[in-house]
C-alpha cells in the first residue's frame, strides 16, 4: 500500500492557499490557517520558494504564488542565469581540457547554445550563442532528448548531415537508450566532419535536466584512436557539470 | 612539484589570495570579506588591522589548498583597492584610525577649499589629477587634522601613511620590526601627492595639504623586490605591487600603447596603455601610470571610470523589480527587437569621465505609449556600452589613442547581449580572456617578471587564450543615429541639480 507523503499534501495546500488569497500573505497566516506548526510552514514555504513556486516580498518578507506555478510548463532555469552560474566552472573547463566548451539548453527543434568558451589555442573560433543544434547529431541535443522534461519533439527528424549522421530510427534509439543509462553522450562526427564532442547533463531543482554542458573539438583531440574518450575527458566534463547543477540549487 | 606565484588582491568588500603556475593558470584561490562600515553619510571606511589579519591568513590558505609549500612559492605580488588611506603608528604596529575608502567623500570640504583657492589648476599640472573626493591625499590630511598631535608625530617620524599596499608590505616584512615603508608608484599615482612627470612626491602638493614628508612611503617601481616576508611565508619575495585596476590592464597583457581593457562591474574602468610619455588629456579622462618595472621608464595609461554600470542593473532588479536577477536582464532586453527610441542615462549621483559633472541626475527619455519593460532592459544595458564609447571617444580625441580591440572582464562580460552591443558601438572587437581574475593575474605577472620566474611580456602574452570575441556588426548609419541620440540624451541630464541660494537667516 502507498501511504500520500504528509510534506506534500502540505505543499499543495499551501499552493492553494496562497492561489486564493486575497493578497501576500504573512508565514503566521500561512501556518494559523493551515493548522501547521510555524517551523513546519516555513520549511515547506521555503523549499517551494526555492523551486519558484513562491515569491517573497523583499520588503515585507510576504508570501505569494511565485512565477513558477504560471510557467509550470517551462521547467528550464533561465538561460541567462544559466550562463552567469557556469561562467567560471566552463572556463575551468575549457581551460582543463584544452577544447571548446558549450552550454545549452532545450528547445522544441533541438538544443539552443546559451555559453561558448572557446577552445585556448588561438585559433580562430567564432562565438555560437544562439545556434540550435539537432537533437540526433550532437552529443548536446543527445543529453538534452534524453534528461530533460517538456520538450515539445521528442522523436525528431533524422536528417542526414554527414556520413555519420544516425538516419535510422532503430539505431536512434538504441543510441538514445545508450546515453540514458550510462550518463553521458558523444559525437563522432555526426554534425560535422572531423568534429568530436562530450556532454554531460545539467540539473535543476530536484534533479531534472535543465540543459547540457559539452567539450567539443578535433576529433583526435576528444577521442581515443580506437573511439573511447580520451582520458578524463568525461570524468572533467561532470563533475564541472556537477559543479554548475550545484550552484543552480541541486542538493546532491 | 614546481614552483608557483602567489598573488594577493585587496579589494573593497574582501582579500583574496590566488596562485598561478608558469602558465599563468590558476591553481588556487582563498578568499576572506571584510566589514565596511558607514558611520555617516558618505563615510566608508575599513578596519586596516582587520584586514591586514585576513590577508596573513589567505596566502598559506591557498598554498594549503594546492597542497604547496612556502619553499615552493617563487614570488608575492599585491594589487590593492586604490586612493584607500591608512595612517598607523610605527611603534605599535596599529592603524590609528579608520582606513578611508576610496568611495568616501568626507574630505569634500578640503578639495572645496583647493578649488577655491584656485589652486586646481596648478594642481592637474602636476598630479595629472583635478581635486576630488576620490584621491588619497586629502584623505591623510583628514586624518592628521583630526588627532590632536598627530601631525608633530608625523614630523618626527612615529607616524607612517600609505595605501593598502605599503600597509600590507610593511606588515609582511616586519611591521615594528623593521617592516619596509614603500608604495608603488601606479598606487602613489592617486595619491594627488605625487608628480606625474617626474613620479616623486611633490614639494607643491605637501605644502597644500599640509603633509609632513617624513610621513610617506618610498616611491617604487611596481616590479622590484621591495623585502622578504617574515613569519608565515618567511623568505617569499614581494616582487610586486600595483594597483588593482591597472593590475587587470596587466592581467590582460596589454602592454602596447593603444591595448585597452575594460572592467565591467558595479560601475566600470576603462584603461589604456599610453606608453612612456606623460600623457595630457583634457579634463575627460584621467593620466596616470599603468606600471613600472625595475629601472624602466614608468608606462603611462589614460583612465576613464564610468560611475554606473551593473548598479543600474541592480536598480532594475530592487527598486523597479522588473527583474529577478541580474542577468535576467538580458532575458527582458530580449523581448523586444530595439530600444524603442528610449534612452537611460544612469547619472544617479552625477557623471564620471569623461563628462565629471555632479550636477547631472539620471534621465529616462524617448518615452511613449509604445515603450514596455524590455525597451527600459535594452536601454539600461545600452547605457553601459554608450558611457564606454564617450570614454573611447574622448581617448581618441584628447590623446590620439585608437582602440584596435578591447579586452574586457568583470561580472557583466557574462551578458552576451551588451558585450555585442558594446562592440557593435565601439566598431572594435571585445574580447574576453580565459582567466577572468585578471587582477590578481596581473599583481602575479609583475612579481613573476620581476624575479626571473617568466622571462619577459611576450612569454606573458603567450599565456594569453581568447575565451570569447564579439565582433561589430552594426551598420554604420545606425551608429550615427543612436550616438548622436545618446549624446542629446545626455544633455537632458547635465547640470539638473538645482542650487537654490541659500535661504536668508532671520
Ligand atoms: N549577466 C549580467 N548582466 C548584467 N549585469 C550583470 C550581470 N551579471 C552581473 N551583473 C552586474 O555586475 C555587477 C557585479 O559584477 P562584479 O561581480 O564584477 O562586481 P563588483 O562588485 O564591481 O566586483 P568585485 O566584487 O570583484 O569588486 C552587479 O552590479 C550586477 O548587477
Amino acid at each position: 500500500m502507498t501511504r500520500s507523503i504528509q510534506s506534500v499534501e502540505r505543499a499543495t495546500a499551501i499552493l492553494r492557499l496562497l492561489a486564493g488569497a486575497a493578497g501576500p500573505l504573512r508565514l503566521s497566516e500561512v501556518a494559523g490557517t493551515l493548522g501547521l506548526a510555524k517551523p513546519t510552514a516555513f520549511g515547506i514555504i521555503r523549499t517551494l520558494r526555492d523551486a519558484g513556486f513562491v515569491h517573497q516580498d523583499q520588503l515585507t518578507s510576504d508570501y505569494s504564488l511565485g512565477d513558477g506555478v504560471r510557467h509550470l510548463h517551462r521547467s528550464g532555469i533561465d538561460p541567462h542565469d544559466l550562463r552567469s552560474l557556469a561562467t567560471n566552472w566552463a572556463d575551468a573547463l575549457a581551460s582543463r581540457t584544452r577544447l571548446e566548451v558549450l552550454i545549452a539548453v532545450p528547445e522544441r527543434d533541438g538544443a539552443r547554445i546559451v555559453h561558448h568558451v572557446f577552445r585556448p589555442d588561438d585559433s580562430e573560433q567564432e562565438l555560437r550563442i544562439d545556434e540550435v543544434l539537432p537533437f540526433h547529431a550532437t552529443a548536446l541535443g543527445k543529453v538534452v532528448l534524453a534528461f530533460s522534461a517538456g520538450i515539445a519533439s521528442p522523436s525528431p527528424d533524422l536528417e542526414r548531415y554527414t556520413r555519420r549522421t544516425l538516419t535510422q530510427r532503430a539505431a536512434f534509439d538504441v543510441e538514445m537508450s545508450r546515453v540514458r543509462e550510462r550518463g553521458w553522450a558523444d559525437e563522432h562526427g555526426e554534425l560535422t566532419p572531423g568534429v568530436g564532442a562530450v556532454s554531460v547533463p545539467l540539473r535543476g531543482f530536484g534533479g531534472l535536466g535543465v540543459g547540457a554542458v559539452a567539450v567539443s573539438g578535433p576529433l583526435e583531440r576528444v577521442f581515443h584512436t580506437v573511439g573511447a574518450p580520451r582520458d578524463g575527458i568525461v570524468a572533467a566534463t561532470a563533475s564541472t557539470a556537477a559543479a554548475i547543477s550545484r550552484s543552480l540549487g541541486v542538493h546532491a | 612539484m614546481s614552483t608557483v606565484i602567489a598573488a594577493i588582491d585587496q579589494g573593497t568588500t574582501s582579500s583574496r589570495c590566488m596562485l598561478f603556475d608558469r602558465q599563468g593558470r590558476t591553481l588556487s584561490l582563498a578568499q576572506r570579506e571584510h566589514q565596511q562600515t558607514f558611520p555617516r553619510p558618505g563615510w566608508v571606511q575599513h578596519d586596516a588591522d582587520e584586514i591586514w589579519r585576513h590577508v596573513r591568513r589567505l596566502v598559506p590558505e591557498a598554498l594549503d589548498q594546492a597542497g604547496v609549500g612556502v619553499r615552493d612559492v617563487a614570488a608575492l605580488g599585491i594589487a590593492n583597492q586604490r586612493e584607500t588611506t591608512v595612517v598607523w603608528d610605527r611603534t605599535s604596529g596599529r592603524s590609528l584610525g579608520p582606513a578611508i575608502t576610496w568611495q568616501d567623500t568626507r574630505t569634500a570640504d578640503i578639495v572645496a577649499e583647493l578649488v577655491a583657492r584656485g589652486e586646481d589648476e596648478r594642481i592637474v599640472e602636476i598630479t595629472g589629477l583635478p581635486p576630488h573626493t576620490y584621491f588619497a591625499g586629502p584623505r591623510l590630511r583628514w586624518l592628521l587634522d583630526r588627532r590632536p598631535g598627530l601631525r608633530e608625530r608625523a614630523a618626527d617620524g612615529e607616524v607612517l601613511f600609505g595605501t593598502m599596499e605599503s600597509w600590507l608590505i610593511w606588515n609582511l616584512t616586519g611591521g615594528v620590526d623593521g617592516g619596509v615603508h614603500v608604495t608603488d608608484v601606479t598606487n602613489a599615482s592617486r595619491t594627488m601627492l605625487m608628480d606625474l612627470t617626474t613620479c616623486t612626491w611633490s614639494e607643491t602638493m605637501l605644502d597644500l595639504l599640509d603633509v609632513p614628508r617624513a610621513v610617506l612611503p618610498t616611491i617604487r617601481p611596481s616590479g622590484e623586490v621591495y623585502g622578504t616576508c617574515v613569519g608565515d611565508l618567511a623568505g617569499v619575495p614581494i616582487a610586486g605591487a600595483i594597483g588593482d585596476q591597472q593590475a587587470a590592464l596587466f592581467g590582460q597583457t596589454c602592454f602596447t600603447p593603444g591595448d585597452a581593457k575594460c572592467t565591467y562591474g558595479t560601475g566600470a574602468f576603462l584603461l589604456v596603455n599610453a606608453g612612456t610619455e606623460r600623457p595630457r588629456p583634457e579634463r575627460t579622462v584621467l593620466p596616470t601610470v599603468a606600471f613600472a618595472l625595475g629601472d624602466d621608464a614608468p608606462v603611462y595609461a589614460v583612465e576613464g571610470s564610468i560611475a554606473m554600470t551593473g548598479s543600474l542593473v541592480q536598480w532594475l532588479r530592487d527598486s523597479l523589480e522588473i527583474i529577478e536577477t541580474a542577468p535576467q536582464v538580458e532575458t527582458l532586453a530580449r523581448s523586444v527587437d530595439d530600444n524603442g527610441g528610449c534612452y537611460i542615462v544612469p547619472a544617479f549621483s552625477g557623471l564620471f569621465a569623461p563628462r565629471w559633472d555632479p550636477d547631472a541626475r539620471g534621465t529616462i527619455v524617448g518615452l511613449t505609449s509604445y515603450i514596455r519593460k524590455g525597451h527600459i532592459a535594452r536601454a539600461a544595458l545600452e547605457a553601459t556600452a554608450w558611457q564606454t564609447w564617450e570614454v573611447v571617444e574622448a581617448i581618441r580625441h584628447d590623446v590620439g589613442l585608437d582602440l584596435q580591440s578591447l579586452r574586457v572582464d568583470g561580472g557583466m562580460t557574462s551578458n552576451h547581449l551588451l558585450m555585442q552591443h558594446v562592440a557593435d558601438v565601439l566598431d572594435v572587437p571585445v574580447e574576453r580572456p580565459l582567466v577572468s581574475e585578471t587582477v590578481c593575474l596581473g599583481a602575479a605577472y609583475v612579481a613573476g617578471l620581476t624575479v626571473g620566474y617568466w622571462a619577459d611580456l611576450s612569454t606573458l602574452a603567450h599565456h594569453r587564450h581568447r575565451a570569447a570575441v564579439w565582433r561589430p556588426r552594426m551598420d554604420p548609419a545606425v551608429r550615427a543615429h543612436e550616438s548622436s541620440q545618446w549624446n542629446r540624451a545626455v544633455e537632458h541630464a547635465l547640470g539638473w541639480v538645482s542650487h537654490p541660494a541659500q535661504p536668508a537667516v532671520p
